[in-house]
Order: C-alpha cells, then sequence, then structure tokens
C-alpha cells in the first residue's frame, strides 16, 4: 500500500519529492521544537481528549452529513454535503487553531500569530485565542482587508490585533511572508498558527492531523447511513486543509475517486487564476517544494480569484504528491462556475455556502452527469462544504448586481 | 581573488573582513554595478550581489523595496548573472545572496554552471540549510564555489557544527533574531554565536543582519572575522536626492565601516 504520509524530514513521495523544509535556519530550532510537541501531543490521551470536547462542546463537531435532495434529484446521483459551514466560526478552520492553540498553550506559549485570506482562518484564531487566553496578532494582505472587512470587524472583536499587509501583492502569500517576519523575531514566546496545510514541515501533516476529522466523521456518517462508501470525495483547494481533511480518510478506498477543485478565476487560458496544480509547476514556496505559480526565473506570479480564501500561488505539498501519484485528481473551476453553484445552492437548499466551498460544488456538479452515467441514481457523490457565505455577500452584492436591481424593484 | 584568500588578507592585516550586499538591479542594472564598484573601490573586501525575489522573508521593508524596484525594472536571474561578471572584475570576490525559488526554476547545476564562468564566487543561501541543501552542495562542489550558509542565535550546537561543516568561503552568523534593516545586533547576541560557531570550525565567521554602524563594525571586528552590511548601503541610496549623491553617501559608509574593522570608529 502506498505511503501517502511524510517522512521525517517532512518529504512526501519519498525523499527530495514534494514538501521539506526551505526555512532560515533562525526558525528552524522552532520547527523542531513544533515537531516534537506536536508528535508527543498526539500520543498523549489527555491532549487528545482536551481537543475532541473542545470541538464537540465548542466548535459544535461532528458536523452533519446532509442528503442534499433536491440537487440530487436535478443531478440524478446521491449528493452528500459534509456541513463544515455549520461549525462554530463558520468553517472547518476552528479545528486546525483549536489544535494548533491548545498545541501552544502546552508549549508554554503565550502568543499567537496567523496568516489570513478570506479571514476564516484569522476569524478562527482569534476565536481559538480568545478561547485559551492568548494574545493574537493577524497579517493580512490589505486588498484582503478591503474584500473581507466584515471578518476584520470580527477578528478586532474578538480582541485580535489585525495587521493589514502592503507589500508584493497585498494578499495571502503576502500576509504568510509577513507572518513568517514577525515569527523569526518573536519565536521564542510566539507560536505560528498556520492556516493551511502548506508551509515547512511539520505544518503540512499537523495541519491534515487537525482537520482530518472532516473525513473520517464524513467517511463513519455516510457507512452509518448507506451502508457503503461514497463513489466520490470532492473539496475546494486553496492551500489544501478543508482538501486534505476530507480527502485523508479515503486514501486506502480504492473505490473512492478523489477530486479538488481550484481556482480557475477568470479561466485558467487567462493567466488569472489560482490553479496551481492544474495549471503551474513544481518550485519552491513559503518552505515547501510543491507546485506554485511562478515565472520562468522562479518569480511568484500573483493569482487570481473571486475568492479570497483560494487565492494563493502555493499548494500544500501533500496534494501536489496525490497529484503527482495519480491518486487524487485536480481540476480548475472559474469565478462564474462558482458563483452559478452559489446561488444554486441558496435556492435549492437554502444553504449559502462560502464562496470557497461552491468551487467544491460546482465541480461536483461537473463530475455528476458522468457518475451518474457510470453508477447510475445511487452513485454517492460527497462534497465537503467547507464555510458558510455569510462573509461573502458583499461579493455576492457585486457580483450578482443584486443591489442595483434591488434599487430597480423599488421604483 | 577568493572568498577565503580576501578574509586571510584581512586577518593577517590584523582586522575583521568588510562585506557588502546589494541587490542587483536597484536602483537599476547599471547602477548596481555602478554602485557595487564604488563599493569595492572604498573598502569592500567581499560583495553580495542579492538576486531580487518576490517573497524574501528574511528581509525588512528596505531590502524589500530595493528588490521590488528590481523587480519592476525586469532584472531576472540572466542580469544578476551579468551583475556578477562586471561586479567580478573590480577585483573583489563575488558571490550571490538568494532565495531558493528562483535557483531551483534555473536548474541548481546550470545556475552553478553559469555563476562559476561569470566569475562568481558562490552562494550565500538564507532559506536553506545543509540539511535540504545537498543537490546546491554538490553543485557547488562540482563547480568549486563558496556555500555559505547561516547559523543563527537559536541554532543548537549540533546544528552550527552540521552548518559549518558543509559550508566554504565563510560562515554567515545571524547577529539578531529578525529580519534584515530592523532591531541592532548587540555584543551580548553575537559574541557568544561567533564563539560556538568558532569552536566548530577553521573557516572565517562573518556577523550580518542588524549591524549598520562604524561603531558596531569596530566593536564585533574584535572577535569576528567579517562584518557584513546590506541595508545600510541600501538606504544610502534610496534616502538620497540624485543618483550622485547616492554614490558619494555610499562612499562614504563604506570608508566608515572600512575603518571600523580596522578597530577605527
Amino acid at each position: 500500500m502506498t505511503n501517502w504520509d511524510a517522512d521525517e524530514f517532512g518529504w512526501f513521495g519519498g525523499a527530495g519529492a514534494w514538501g521539506g523544509r526551505f526555512m532560515p535556519e533562525a526558525l528552524v530550532a522552532a520547527l523542531d521544537e513544533l515537531t516534537v510537541a506536536y508528535t508527543e501531543a498526539m500520543a498523549d490521551p489527555e491532549f487528545v481528549k482536551t481537543f475532541e470536547d473542545a470541538l464537540v462542546d465548542y466548535a459544535n463537531v461532528p458536523s452533519p452529513l446532509y442528503e442534499a435532495k433536491h440537487l440530487s434529484e436535478q443531478y440524478g446521483v446521491k449528493i452528500l454535503l459534509k456541513r463544515e459551514d455549520l461549525n462554530h466560526t463558520g468553517a472547518h478552520k476552528i479545528r486546525n487553531v483549536l489544535g494548533q492553540a491548545l498545541l501552544t498553550k502546552r508549549m508554554g506559549k503565550s502568543r499567537v500569530i496567523a496568516e489570513t485570506g478570506a479571514g476564516q482562518h484569522g476569524v478562527a484564531s482569534a476565536t481559538a485565542a480568545a478561547y485559551f487566553g492568548l494574545d493574537c496578532t493577524v497579517y493580512m494582505g490589505r486588498v484582503d482587508t478591503e474584500r473581507q472587512a466584515l471578518n476584520v470587524a470580527r477578528m478586532e472583536l474578538l480582541g485580535a490585533k489585525v495587521i493589514p499587509v502592503e507589500s508584493g501583492s497585498a494578499t495571502l502569500k503576502d500576509a504568510i511572508n509577513e507572518a513568517l517576519r514577525d515569527w523569526v523575531a518573536s519565536v521564542d514566546h510566539t507560536a505560528y498558527l498556520f492556516g493551511t496545510a502548506a508551509g515547512p514541515h511539520p505544518f503540512p501533516s499537523m495541519v491534515r492531523d487537525f482537520t482530518r476529522g472532516i473525513g473520517d466523521e464524513a467517511r463513519a456518517q455516510c457507512l452509518a447511513k448507506y451502508g457503503r462508501l461514497p463513489d466520490a470525495v470532492a473539496a475546494c483547494v486553496g492551500g489544501g486543509s478543508n482538501a486534505i481533511g476530507l480527502f485523508t480518510a479515503f486514501l486506502d478506498d480504492a473505490d473512492t475517486a478523489i477530486y479538488g477543485y481550484e481556482a480557475g478565476g477568470d479561466g485558467v487560458e487567462t493567466g488569472k487564476h489560482a490553479a496551481t496544480i492544474a495549471a503551474g509547476g513544481a518550485g519552491v514556496l513559503h518552505g515547501a517544494r510543491t507546485y506554485v505559480l511562478q515565472d520562468g526565473d522562479g518569480q511568484t506570479i500573483e493569482s487570481h480569484s473571486i475568492s479570497a480564501g483560494l487565492d494563493y500561488p502555493g499548494v500544500g505539498p501533500q496534494h501536489a504528491w496525490l497529484s503527482a501519484a495519480g491518486r487524487a485528481s485536480y481540476e480548475p473551476v472559474t469565478d462564474t462556475e462558482a458563483m452559478d453553484a452559489f446561488q444554486l445552492l441558496a435556492r435549492t437548499e437554502g444553504i449559502i455556502p462560502a464562496i470557497e466551498s461552491s468551487h467544491a460544488l460546482a465541480g461536483a456538479l461537473r463530475l455528476a452527469p458522468t457518475l451518474a452515467a457510470e453508477k447510475g441514481k445511487d452513485a454517492i457523490l460527497l462534497v465537503n462544504l467547507s464555510g458558510r457565505g455569510d462573509k461573502d455577500m458583499g461579493t455576492a452584492l457585486d457580483y450578482f448586481e443584486l443591489a442595483s436591481s434591488k434599487k430597480g424593484e423599488k421604483k | 581573488m577568493s572568498t577565503a584568500s580576501a578574509f586571510a588578507r584581512a586577518k593577517a592585516e590584523g582586522r575583521a573582513a568588510l562585506v557588502g550586499y546589494l541587490p542587483a538591479g536597484f536602483p537599476d542594472l547599471e547602477g548596481s554595478i555602478e554602485a557595487l564598484t564604488v563599493m569595492v573601490e572604498h573598502g569592500c573586501d567581499v560583495i553580495e550581489i542579492g538576486l531580487p525575489y518576490t517573497d524574501p522573508v528574511m528581509d525588512g521593508p528596505i531590502i524589500q523595496a530595493a528588490a521590488q524596484q528590481a523587480l519592476d525594472n525586469g532584472t531576472r536571474s540572466k542580469q544578476v548573472l551579468q551583475a556578477v561578471e562586471a561586479v567580478a572584475k573590480a577585483g573583489a570576490p563575488t558571490l550571490v545572496m538568494t532565495y531558493w525559488g528562483p535557483i531551483e526554476r534555473y536548474g541548481v547545476a546550470q545556475f552553478a554552471a553559469d555563476l562559476a564562468s561569470a566569475g562568481g564566487a558562490g552562494l550565500i543561501t538564507p532559506d536553506i540549510t545543509p540539511d535540504f541543501g545537498q543537490e546546491w552542495i554538490a553543485a557547488a562542489d562540482e563547480h568549486d564555489l563558496d556555500k555559505v550558509f547561516l547559523v543563527a542565535p537559536s541554532s543548537t550546537d549540533a546544528r552550527i557544527a552540521m552548518t559549518t561543516a558543509a559550508s566554504r568561503g565563510f560562515v554567515y552568523a545571524t547577529g539578531v533574531m529578525g529580519v534584515t534593516g530592523g532591531k541592532q545586533a548587540t555584543a551580548d547576541v553575537v559574541r557568544p554565536l561567533i564563539e560556538r560557531t568558532k569552536a566548530t570550525t577553521d573557516l572565517p565567521v562573518g556577523v550580518g543582519v542588524g549591524v549598520s554602524t562604524g561603531a558596531q563594525a569596530a566593536q564585533f571586528a574584535q572577535y569576528a572575522d567579517g562584518v557584513i552590511v546590506g541595508s545600510a548601503f541600501v538606504r544610502a541610496l534610496l534616502e538620497a536626492p540624485d543618483r550622485a549623491t547616492g554614490l558619494r553617501n555610499l562612499a562614504a559608509l563604506t570608508e566608515e565601516l572600512a575603518a571600523g574593522v580596522r578597530g577605527r570608529a
């Protein structure tokens, strides 16, 4: 059986392949300390129980697996939605930060820093910091603070300090750069709550382990209710934490196909996208060898997506390995396809998904006819609804020009 | 002249070597070559040419701004090699300081070959450590290039030993826990790190990050073999009203630092 996990140096798919730790020496001691602390914590039943209790009592986990009856009827397969949008703070991100913040307490550090794109990880980090009594600073690209002003307000209400990042493209990748710069100078008392399953070892493995409950629960829920495993599972992929959190439970289930949907932006052919695996190349970004969007000189190219949470020119190294090994398929979904799915889910099921998650749904709906033709109407297609769309209403208003049509109605 | 012989010459003169940094392409390619040549003429023993990169996590706002300007005017790996070729002719060993992404993309072996034929002395690699740098180590050895890895105040003794064992040219001791151009390095952090590093190697050990003045150079020259300055040189050019003034300020700063490494602050 293929080993999908990283080795002790953080390499996925063999030494020198994907992942690793391309980092300044100044941070190596902290990364080593974190690796040891995390390994010991995961082997400590008391830590695991405290983490699970926090998930259940505080974060509203396990999230339900909901059969979307109207959509299923319309598309001719059973479409199941893993309702991570119902978690506390509105996305899967709370799982990761509760794990990392608990680990921070265990390591005796008093401050956490985080980067955020859509603001979901920032809100989750600010929440976990409030819950565990830690100081919290969140770095967020200035462009994103404008796109996601409501989440900035949330973070500040929760007591976090939000620092807008002006450098580079002023989006998620630059927020990561700035958080790393903070961390180099503050590492003795500060933990970096990394928001996705990317970055240097041990983050890709650690973030996966804290989010893998998504797939473990969904797999058990599916078996319990339908007596069998899904034929396909789907998730959106930016850095890839919700996706790896879903996929991990199914990696050894040979009959379950795995699909990751990347942000296709205006379309891969336009160059304005964030489809790192589908249209990028192998390179090194933020401490790992993985697929990145870069020019011929290895300079990072700015990514584009209507969804701030997917607007990242890199991707977690385990996804690079799953793609290279052929275990998972990664395809782009355009802004238009995602917004169509966003509206469709709202109208057919009464659920407003995050625009990130709408990419997963759009990809899954594209897949549904093939699945229906091959396996019939009992085929099961499981989609991770990683977050809710309240934060995206500003973007949606602009996109659908609802605001102007409303004014029209009043006249 | 090799990096090793530049440090040896300084040592024979009873002083530390002065290592100066500027990014290639700042303010433009010609301007960076001119500025680096001024630095050699006024007392830099070793030159570091920065390869501008979109995501420089070890650099503060000053070097970020210079690198961004270089990227905006089209400076890429090829132009960096042109700068190396031009500056090396001024007589000081010339190394490239680079983040790892652009080298991977160029091809590690190919970059090593092209750097060597441009007359470059080697690489300083702020975001790879020897344990993740095997490909570079092999390429550097094949092309007789210096491998300058970094040690930090947070490094364990075991990691310092591992790092110095893989280094050639000199060892770069990070003077502060932080990015370039930020807080000032101080003796209480620098001295123990230099001593821990020298306990593992006969290679010269230079201190950089947080070093900007002649007085600091004089202080650190008492126990370090080299003093490395970057942001202060960039600032001298950034803040000047015109290019001629910038070069005059750069020459004056170089002389101040060159006096510093000779114990005259």
